[in-house]
């Protein structure tokens, strides 16, 4: 996907020239290999520092939220599907964005990258077409991207942006025939004590750094339940229970919101999949009210919408 | 001073030996990066690792430490008191722990232990451990700790220092507590003069795989109130998520929260770790917070470790140099960076 990297260059000089935006937001390269840093810049002349390739796995729309300039903005699939939900949330205004999307391929799991060299250090990487090549101390291998996806986007099926003003490249083959909920399936077969357990062991590293929900565009109360001090919620101590509290909650608002963007899991620094809470609640939005969040910013989410007529009975 | 060779299965069984005596933390592979645990319970410590990836930090300074406790009963002998919980302060070793993090211990030592006031439990923590160090044959590209007035086989604060000889480790004691530790270790024999100086060459030849050229010289000159408003400040932080990666893989930051829990009428005071990265941070009861914007916190961060410490204890940065907030920071923020921009301003 790098070769999106001078198309984003030449379009934000373009739409600063052509007096369309205030701001550009987009990545540039990262001092270290596989990271790369969000960056927002009012200067063409800076407009040389934007980069894309394929571990660009952060998710912009975070960086929207409540803007009041007019913005221009890099956009794949998850990411414009969370910029549908910041618009249908008004935490944005559609005639604010200028939105170039990126048809995406899907971003490299830098974890997996890192555990096919036994975990040592990568010094350099190389991305030309469909391969990459790390390198380092005494090593150099070259994978096929396919092969090294982040678990979200290897199921995805919406890489193309939903929502764009222009694209910065023809439109990606959506997959097809993936399924997407094999693990929540897994766990919805255990039985409560053994699921407690799984979910237990998942977060006993979590050192509430709060990076998870940080990253996430859907989190933008002004003030968090777990920062709330009058009255205090959750418990700020490691103990197991407000850690659990805390990553349930967090799900829990995730409902019917979540677009699998991975960011949470991109951004934890001890390794927590915590896509399992969130993935289950897709699962049900998709099950029970046939829902896939930020498809459309013209239809409101279920569960924010009353409708008299509704087929499922509790709710009359 | 004594100064044995060890193969390294004898090592790890000379460890096993020494729990008897000593509580030993080690690094220990737990999926896909190293962390101390205790080897009591039969763990097998792993020294194939470039640095763990959460410093040694929170065996002196735990995330969640109980200070007191307390009873709500009116009818208790001691009702409202608050009575000191008991602590182990039982003689303990951390094994492996990388020179860096180990420097990171002299570089807080300031703020827990000085003229006015006295952490107990920091204090004690810390003298009640054997800092058995593991020098860096290979640091990572990220590190800078000869930067900051450390180096991958640095000595600070470290009772025993081991190297890395490929099949062997060569084993120094370097305090009075460290010799000690060492003379209890069963088995490995005496080094003779040229294994100590095939280790003094190794050890030279790492320190220049170091970044040595982060600048720091000229940030003890600065006006704190030019830095403090300097126009970077924005960029620097835009990116930032406010979380606390940076500040809880820090082996120097130090900042806690104290809360009471309390559960029917027992109470519990509580210190963790807590985070300038967060808004309750600097939360007033007023309801007012004097850093309310994510460009203040994360200024304050730096501020903090690059500026007020360097004006505050004139030894240097609060910085040890182990790069994991480079490495570890979910969008890049690079402190190396932002001490170029601070101490060329």
């Amino acid at each position: 996907m790098i070769e999106y990297t001078a198309i984003i260059r030449d379009t934000a000089k373009r739409l600063f020239k052509d007096g369309k935006v205030d701001v550009f937001i987009g990545y540039k390269k990262g001092t270290v290999p596989m990271m790369n840093e969000p960056v927002v810049i009012s200067d063409p002349e800076k407009a040389d520092i934007l980069y894309w390739d394929s571990f660009c796995g952060l998710n912009l729309c975070n960086y929207l939220t409540k803007r009041k300039d007019r913005i221009g903005i890099i956009a794949n699939g998850c990411n414009s599907r969370n910029i549908v939900t910041h618009i249908t949330e008004n935490q944005i205004g559609r005639e604010q964005l200028y939105i170039v999307g990126i048809p995406c391929t899907g971003v490299i799991d830098h974890r997996a990258v890192l555990r096919a060299v036994g975990n040592k250090e990568i010094l350099d990487v190389q991305e030309a077409g469909d391969n990459f090549t790390v390198s380092g101390n005494g090593f150099s291998e070259t994978f096929e991207k396919s092969k090294f996806l982040r678990t979200n986007c290897a199921v995805c099926t919406h890489r193309n942006p939903v929502i764009f003003d222009e694209m910065a490249g023809s439109p990606v083959k959506e997959q097809e025939g993936v399924e997407a909920f094999e693990d929540v399936k897994k766990i919805e077969a255990m039985d409560p004590e053994k699921k407690w357990g799984f979910f237990t062991k998942m977060v006993e590293r979590c050192l509430r750094c709060y990076a998870c929900r940080n990253s996430c565009p859907l989190c933008y109360c002004p003030t968090c339940f777990v920062d709330e001090s009058r009255p205090q919620w959750v418990g700020k101590s490691v103990d197991p229970t407000d850690t659990m509290t805390f990553h349930i909650m967090r799900a829990y608002h995730c409902a019917g919101r979540c677009t699998d963007c991975g960011a949470c899991e991109r951004v934890c620094p001890v390794g927590i999949p915590m896509r399992q809470f969130t993935k289950k609640l897709n699962k049900d939005a998709l099950e029970y009210f046939s829902w896939e969040p930020g498809l459309n910013p013209d239809v409101r989410p279920p569960l924010d919408v009353y409708k008299p007529d509704d087929y499922n009975g509790f709710v009359k | 001073m004594t100064n044995k060779i060890f193969t390294k299965d004898e090592w790890t069984k000379a460890l096993k030996g020494l729990s008897d005596s000593y509580g030993i933390f080690a690094p220990v592979k737990d999926g896909d990066f190293h962390t101390f645990k205790a080897i009591n319970g039969g763990k097998t410590p792993d020294f194939d690792f470039q640095n763990t990836r959460l410093s040694a930090k929170s065996l002196i300074y735990p995330q969640s430490e109980r200070m007191f406790e307390y009873s709500l009963d009116e009818n208790a002998a001691d009702a409202n008191i608050l009575n000191e919980t008991p602590k182990d302060y039982s003689t303990r070793a951390i094994v492996g722990i990388r020179p860096c993090d180990a420097h990171g211990f002299s570089i807080v030592r300031p703020n827990f232990d000085n003229q006015e006031y006295r952490d107990p439990w920091w204090v004690q923590h810390f003298e009640s451990t054997v800092l058995v160090g593991l020098g860096c044959n290979q640091p990572c590209s990220t590190c800078f700790c000869t930067s900051v007035g450390g180096g991958p086989f640095n000595k600070d604060v470290l009772d025993v220092l081991i190297y890395d000889l490929g099949a062997n480790f060569l084993i120094s004691g370097l305090t009075e507590k460290g010799e000690a530790f060492l003379n209890k270790a069963e088995g490995g024999k005496a080094a003779d003069g040229a294994v100590i100086k095939e280790a003094e060459a190794m050890a030279t030849e790492a320190a220049k795989k170091v970044r040595a050229d982060v600048p720091t010289d000229k940030l003890k000159d600065k006006v704190i109130n030019d830095l403090f408003s300097a126009p970077f400040w924005q960029d620097v932080a835009f990116a930032c998520l406010n979380c606390g990666t940076c500040t809880f893989l820090c082996p120097t930051c130090w900042c806690f929260d104290i809360q009471d829990e309390v559960l029917g009428k027992q109470g519990d005071r509580i210190r963790n770790w807590d985070s300038c990265m967060f808004p309750l941070f600097t939360l007033h009861g007023s309801g007012h917070n004097p850093r309310d914007q994510k460009f203040q916190r994360v200024r304050q961060r730096f501020m903090h470790k690059l500026k007020y410490y360097v004006d505050k204890y004139k030894d240097g940065v609060q910085c040890s140099g182990c790069g994991r907030c480079v490495r570890y920071c979910p969008v890049n923020i690079d402190i190396r960076q932002v001490a170029e921009l601070m101490n060329n301003y």
